[in-house]
């Protein structure tokens, strides 16, 4: 879908990216993660050309990125930001219809995405159709920039550090709708950020970033597993690469069917990581497990943790 | 029942004192035998006779009683209403005085007489317009109500001198004098005024986004428009007579000359230029980075960003900008009148050259009821713009 050839790109004197090589496929939700001037939000911005690139080439669906005008290829793609970036003049309705207007879709289709996008993240469409961003929460501005970055169903969503302003309570909960929008839509998704736990948590494909370089790309597991260097150990958190494993699988995956143990029962949608700490917290070796409507599936075994996943 | 005696509002107490001292001290009115000598001063309690007293000190008992009450809507509204009713009563006083004395004159035989406003007229004038415009911004009203509210205090004082009770009074006797004059004065101010606007803004605003673009060039620019600003106005209307005059000596098609009209504007617009470019540029600067980002990352075209996204989150400022430029248009024009562009200035001066102080105040208040009522229809407009904006 996105493809980097050698591509370098710096600022003046300072190199922000070099000689990067990458490819990106079709229905991935790659997270570019780095610490600052890693180049990660540079890499990210060289896609719909808000910075262009010095040297090397850029593919975009097998065509350099050059070819297309601008305005074309910024709109087959949606666009989130940290600060969303909302227009404080316009409603939340007319923020979302952005580029299908640019696309000059008919007023009733517009109309009609508009409401459904608004369902989607959870904003019910009469009671903020017609709100300014400023009478809106955080979260809910940030809602609305993921709705304005979807209108169009892009091929491509971008997302430059989208959550990256919000409360941990917010963030999580919009993480997740990111997780089953990506899951219900199979878009590709390209999402910048610093935050490690977001990354492991959203990502089918980690780009580890440093000083313009890429350090390791892989699934969660493969960086957790295998970090190929002190580096990569160390940004993942070097004390916490059992638990952060743990916490890319949830209960379910390891559940022992047909026997119950004694206890207050556990979500089968809780991660193996919240697992661990309720058998600490409780002192015991077997949890009983039970499915979203609360029937028992079975039990976990405290020594299944260490099981091998693959 | 406790009385509080502490005063709660100490802006009115100063009002209700200052208002005293001028009624005790001060001439209320002047009365001299022609236009040109300076008269005998006429206290206020000459003209309060029988029912006088009561119209006078009935608004202003209730202003004196207001410096006790705690603000509130109702208190508020009774203190623009007490400072209102006053106004009016103390205008009233005056015209009918001057009518009494220039009706008495008349039975002698002498029509020369003139009754002029004095200091404690306008001490008295001033304090009410204060304690309304005081009283009105604790209402917190929004700026057309604002706008509205000090409309309505000074709506009896228009209807007054629109009724002819004013008539005997040296002001308006100089106003019928010269009513020809006058008019074509204050057309002219206005047109002097709004011819100015347009290339300011035909210059201004593209150099103000010129200067956002790029930066290099902004630097300069504001150097060259602040020493504009500090020539004093006299000089640049001078400095600009002569290459204007050899301008039009060359090319008499342009209909232009070195003194009238072309100068004036010139010198206006070159005023103007600083703060309409500097209130450009700030309200672009002002429009956050990441909605810019946003609109380009989302294909807008450089065109869109400007017209949809900058210009309109940006008119807030510039509109701000566009009031003191006009409001400092209209005051820069009074001396426009010194090269021959005529305007209010005109009468001004010849009533300063003539010593007749009335005729000054012909061409000032002109002058200044423009600027006020300008100033409130650009703070309406301002808040039209900013409606959507937190």
């Amino acid at each position: 879908m996105i493809e980097f050839l050698g591509v370098s790109k710096s600022f003046g004197d300072a190199a922000a990216v070099r000689d990067l090589s990458l490819s990106i496929e079709r229905g991935e939700f790659t997270v570019l993660i780095g610490g600052s001037g890693s180049g990660k939000s540079t890499t990210l911005k060289m896609i719909n050309r808000l910075i262009e690139h010095d040297a090397g080439r850029i593919l975009f669906q097998g065509q350099e990125i050059r070819s297309f005008k601008p305005e074309d290829i910024r709109r087959r793609m949606g666009y989130a930001i940290q600060s969303t970036g909302l227009f404080p003049h316009w409603t939340v309705a007319q923020n979302i219809a952005t580029v299908p207007q640019l696309l000059k879709w008919p007023a009733a289709r517009i109309a009609q995405r508009v409401a459904e996008l608004l369902g989607l993240l959870g904003l019910p469409p009469d009671q903020y159709q017609g709100r300014y961003p400023h009478q809106l929460s955080g979260g809910q501005q940030q809602r609305v920039g993921v709705a304005r970055a979807l209108a169009a169903d892009p091929e491509v969503l971008l997302m430059d550090e989208p959550f990256g302003a919000l409360d941990p309570i917010t963030r999580g909960a919009l993480q997740q709708e990111m997780a089953r929008i990506h899951r219900a839509s199979g878009k590709t998704i390209v999402l910048v950020t610093h935050d490690i736990d977001e990354a492991l948590g959203l990502a089918t494909r980690i780009v580890l970033l440093d000083q313009g370089r890429i350090v390791q790309a892989g699934t969660p597991t493969e960086l957790l597993r295998r970090p190929a260097n002190d580096f990569v150990r160390d940004f993942l958190g070097r004390g916490e690469i059992g638990i952060k494993l743990l916490g890319l699988e949830t209960v379910a995956a390891r559940v022992r069917p047909n026997e119950l143990a004694e206890g207050e029962p556990i979500a089968a949608t809780m991660s193996l990581r919240d697992a661990l700490s309720v058998f600490v917290a409780r002192s015991v070796e077997r949890l009983p497990v039970v499915d979203a409507q609360g029937r028992p599936l079975g039990t976990l075994y405290f020594a299944d943790l260490l099981r091998s996943a693959v | 029942m406790s009385v509080d005696l502490r005063p709660a509002n100490r802006v009115l107490l100063v009002f209700v004192l200052a208002g005293l001292v001028a009624a005790l001290s001060l001439a209320f009115l002047t009365q001299a035998p022609n236009r040109l000598v300076s008269g005998v001063g006429v206290p206020l309690r000459t003209l309060l006779h029988g029912a006088n007293w009561a119209l006078v000190l009935g608004p202003f008992a209730l202003l004196a009683l207001a410096v006790f009450r705690q603000s509130s809507v109702a208190t508020q509204g009774l203190v623009t209403a007490a400072a209102a009713t006053l106004l009016a009563v103390l205008v009233w006083l005056a015209g009918a005085h001057a009518k009494q004395m220039a009706d008495a004159a008349e039975a002698a035989g002498n029509s020369a007489g003139r009754t002029s406003f004095g200091g404690g007229f306008w001490v008295w004038t001033v304090l009410c317009w204060l304690a309304a415009a005081d009283a009105v911004q604790r209402l917190k009203l929004a700026p057309l109500g604002r706008t509205l509210a000090l409309a309505a205090v000074l709506a009896p004082v228009v209807v007054l001198a629109a009724s002819g009770e004013l008539a005997a009074l040296s002001l308006f006797k100089e106003y019928d004098n010269r009513q020809d004059v006058f008019d074509a004065a204050l057309w002219r101010h206005a047109q002097i005024v709004g011819v100015t606007l347009l290339p300011t803004l035909l210059l201004g605003v593209p150099l103000g986004v010129a200067a956002h673009r790029h930066p290099r060039f902004g630097a300069p620019l504001f150097a060259l428009l602040n020493v504009i600003q500090t020539v004093p106005s006299i000089a640049l209307f001078g400095l600009l007579m002569a290459p204007l005059a050899a301008l039009a000596l060359a090319l008499p098609a342009l209909g232009i000359g070195g003194i009238g009209l072309a100068p004036a504007v010139i010198a206006l617009t070159l005023y103007s230029l600083l703060p309409i470019v500097q209130s450009t540029l700030t309200g672009l600067r002002e429009v956050p980075a990441a909605v810019v980002e946003a609109a380009t990352g989302m294909g807008l075209t450089p065109r869109q960003v400007f017209w949809r996204v900058q210009v309109p989150l940006a008119l807030p400022l510039l509109l701000s900008g566009l009031r003191l430029t006009t409001v400092q248009a209209i005051g820069l024009a009074v001396v426009a009148a010194l090269i021959g562009a005529g305007g209010l200035g005109a009468i001004m001066f010849q009533g300063l050259l003539s010593s007749a102080l009335d005729l000054v105040l012909l061409g000032v208040l002109p002058v200044v009821a423009m600027a006020v009522a300008v100033d409130a229809l650009f703070a309406v407009l301002t808040q039209w713009a900013q409606r959507r904006q937190p």
